[in-house]
């Protein structure tokens, strides 16, 4: 029996999310599995159609709408919230499980948000949670990414707001469906939407903050921000053209970035904005079968992503080492893992009878189909890439490159395959990535669009073979000039990490110097001076906080009155 | 006692020696087996015997080169953000 229930499901998370603090042990433990089975259960039991509908000023707002685009997306964040919740049972910041399910809850929030302002206030909840959950890693480091981030996210949601209202107040209604990017206002909300998608120039976030994350949080974070920005692109801005262009350049952004990087964590995240590449250049193509493959990426993407970052995190809990130079020969160590990652890795290259293979293949065919020929040549060659970067790539310099002993002989560490949820976690997503691979069909029933697509013909899958051999084969050729340094590579954020601060110091010591000093001096002073008369006042021992007898009050009121009828005559 | 038993048996040259054997034993299969189908290619280009062959292996050597390339202007020390 179905309930029917108008209570938006993505509330049960974040709702949920608040009781994990006050729980320890196995209490905590089995409310952190209940959540996301009870939320899922709600999700399908949504029917299609408008279900909640709340006044707000002259509108209607609707916070819970089902259909299959809503609930293809609720699902895959409820099940990343699952089995990332399996692999964080032993996460011991309190703070990041709750913001962590809480921000799983926002996107689920979204997902099944009818209308703009909806959308708009758990797009904004998710910016909360998420800064959050990169900040309870609680080192230096992850506190002032999660500032950075919250500072981008921030801006994005102001140009969001701009937008929204701006839709809100020409079109007279707080609908959210298709669209065309055809005034100021719709160009201002794509630009909000393309900012959480990682679309340039703010791509810099991403590889930012991420890897800056705890061993699960950052799990965590690679699935919900980005595809909860797919989500409201597919719904949208279905077949936006400058949505291919603005696909292609983030593709290959992410794969020259990760061929730069030689943070293990920082390669996965440059591949994220990569493979996001993939799904915005299939809503720019438009077709049933592009949004079809951009939806189906999306679901597959979530779960290969978070179990490279499984992966990479249980490298990370092991030896806390992040870095290529640093890594290497852990195979013999850590073979769970390694063969975890590298089915990982051969899903996000769309090796046949992986998930990729069946739903990135859909957003090349459906290229092909609309004879664009540029995008089709640059997604192969980009398929290419995403073996070079993320399919070779991290597997190789995380796991082999060296031989074993390698990191136990430099570091003293003694690494071994992490706890057993965690384990159990990378081994549920590697079985759907394979399963989703050999056995596509359930995904395919519920995409949005009729599917009529077949993904194994012989062509097909020899053509695809060919490419991603040949990259390979291309890796073990240059790997000499893809050997690893202690670098990082510059980047949009530049500007506002360096050469904003650059031209403050430069303007301060031109124009200023010691009487700017002075001037800034005596302002706190000032500032100082005025905190302490309110305290004086307002504060624990203030004449104007204490608690006062009732007969003085009536005394004063009686004062006043007097004084009152004594102006009035006057 | 530094013959080969010391070294992992994938470590050894001669374990490397075999592995390339074996791979480019595949990738001369994968190409041969284009021969039993029949593509039907969308742009022309697409059609030619091994396209997806040599466009994969040099669209890859042109990524890393580019890479190199970025990198020489991009490159700081990853300490180059610290205070």
């Amino acid at each position: 029996m179905m309930i029917n229930s108008a209570l938006p499901p993505g509330l049960i998370l974040i709702l949920g999310s608040l009781f994990l603090p006050a729980l320890v042990g196995n209490a905590r433990k089995t409310l952190m599995l209940l959540l996301p089975v009870l939320t899922m259960y709600f999700i399908w039991a949504v029917p299609d159609g408008v279900q909640l509908t709340v006044p707000f000023l002259d509108y209607t707002l609707e916070p819970l709408q089902g259909d299959k685009l809503s609930r293809l997306f609720a699902t895959i964040f409820t099940l990343m919230a699952f089995v990332g919740g399996i692999f964080a049972l032993n996460q011991k910041s309190q703070i990041e499980l709750l913001s962590a399910y809480a921000y799983a809850g926002g996107a689920v929030g979204v997902a099944m948000s009818g209308d703009l302002v909806s959308v708009f206030i758990f797009w904004e909840f998710m910016a909360v949670a998420s800064t959050l959950v990169i900040w309870s890693a609680r080192t230096k480091e992850s506190y002032r990414a999660s500032m950075r981030y919250a500072i981008v996210h921030l801006f994005g949601g102001v140009i969001l707001m701009i937008g929204v209202i701006g839709q809100i107040y020409h079109s007279g209604s707080v609908e959210f469906g298709a669209m065309k990017a055809d005034s100021w206002w719709t160009w201002m909300l794509l630009a909000g939407f393309l900012i959480n998608a990682g679309a340039p120039p703010f791509s810099a976030w991403l590889p930012d903050a991420y890897p800056s994350a705890s061993w699960s949080g950052s799990v965590f974070l690679s699935a919900f921000t980005t595809k909860t920005a797919v989500y409201v692109l597919i719904r949208s801005f279905p077949g936006e053209n400058v949505l291919i262009f603005v696909g292609l350049y983030m593709v290959f952004y992410g794969i020259i970035y990760a061929l730069l990087e030689n943070d293990m964590r920082r390669i996965l995240a440059y591949s994220i904005i990569n493979q996001v590449g993939f799904m915005v250049t299939g809503i720019g193509i438009g077709t049933d079968l592009a949004l079809n493959g951009a939806a189906a990426h999306a679901f597959a993407h979530i779960i290969y992503k978070a179990l490279l970052l499984m992966s990479a995190g249980a490298v990370m809990y092991e030896i806390n080492k992040r870095k290529c130079t640093d890594l290497g020969g852990l195979y013999k160590a850590m073979p769970l893992t390694m063969i975890c990652g590298t089915i990982g890795a051969l899903a996000i290259s769309g090796f046949p009878l992986t998930s990729g293979f069946t739903t990135k293949t859909m957003i090349a065919s459906a290229a092909a189909d609309q004879h664009i020929a540029y995008a089709w040549f640059l997604l192969e060659a980009a398929s290419a890439g995403v073996f070079l970067h993320a399919g070779i790539k991290f597997p190789w310099f995380v796991f082999f490159q060296r031989a074993p002993g390698y990191v136990e002989r430099e570091f003293g560490a003694k690494p071994k395959d992490p706890p057993f949820n965690m384990r159990l976690a990378m081994v549920i997503f590697a079985v759907m990535c394979v399963g989703l691979g050999v056995y596509p069909d359930p995904l395919y029933a519920i995409l949005p669009n009729p599917v009529d697509f077949v993904p194994y013909t012989s062509t097909k899958v020899i053509h695809m073979l060919e490419l991603l051999l040949f990259s390979g084969f291309a890796f073990f050729v240059l790997l000499k000039m893809m050997k690893r340094t202690l670098t990082i590579t510059l980047d949009f954020d530049w500007f506002y990490r360096k050469f904003f601060n650059l031209l403050h110091e430069e303007f301060v010591v031109r124009h200023g110097g010691a009487a700017f000093a002075k001037f800034r001096l005596a302002c706190l002073k000032r500032v100082d001076v005025i905190i302490n008369h309110i305290f004086k006042h307002h504060g624990p021992h203030g004449i104007l906080a204490r608690t006062w007898p009732t007969g003085s009050m009536v005394l004063w009121v009686a004062i006043l009155l007097g004084l009152y009828l004594l102006v009035y005559y006057i | 006692m530094s013959d080969q038993h010391d070294v992992h048996w994938l470590c050894r040259p001669t374990t490397i020696k075999k592995l390339w054997i074996v791979g480019i034993a595949i990738l001369v299969l994968t190409v041969a087996l284009e021969l039993t189908i029949h593509p039907h290619p969308y742009f022309g280009i697409d059609g030619w015997f091994g396209f997806n062959a040599w466009f994969g292996f040099f669209s890859c050597a042109a990524m890393v080169l580019f890479a190199k390339l970025l990198g020489i202007f991009l490159k700081r020390k990853d300490t180059y953000y610290d205070d």
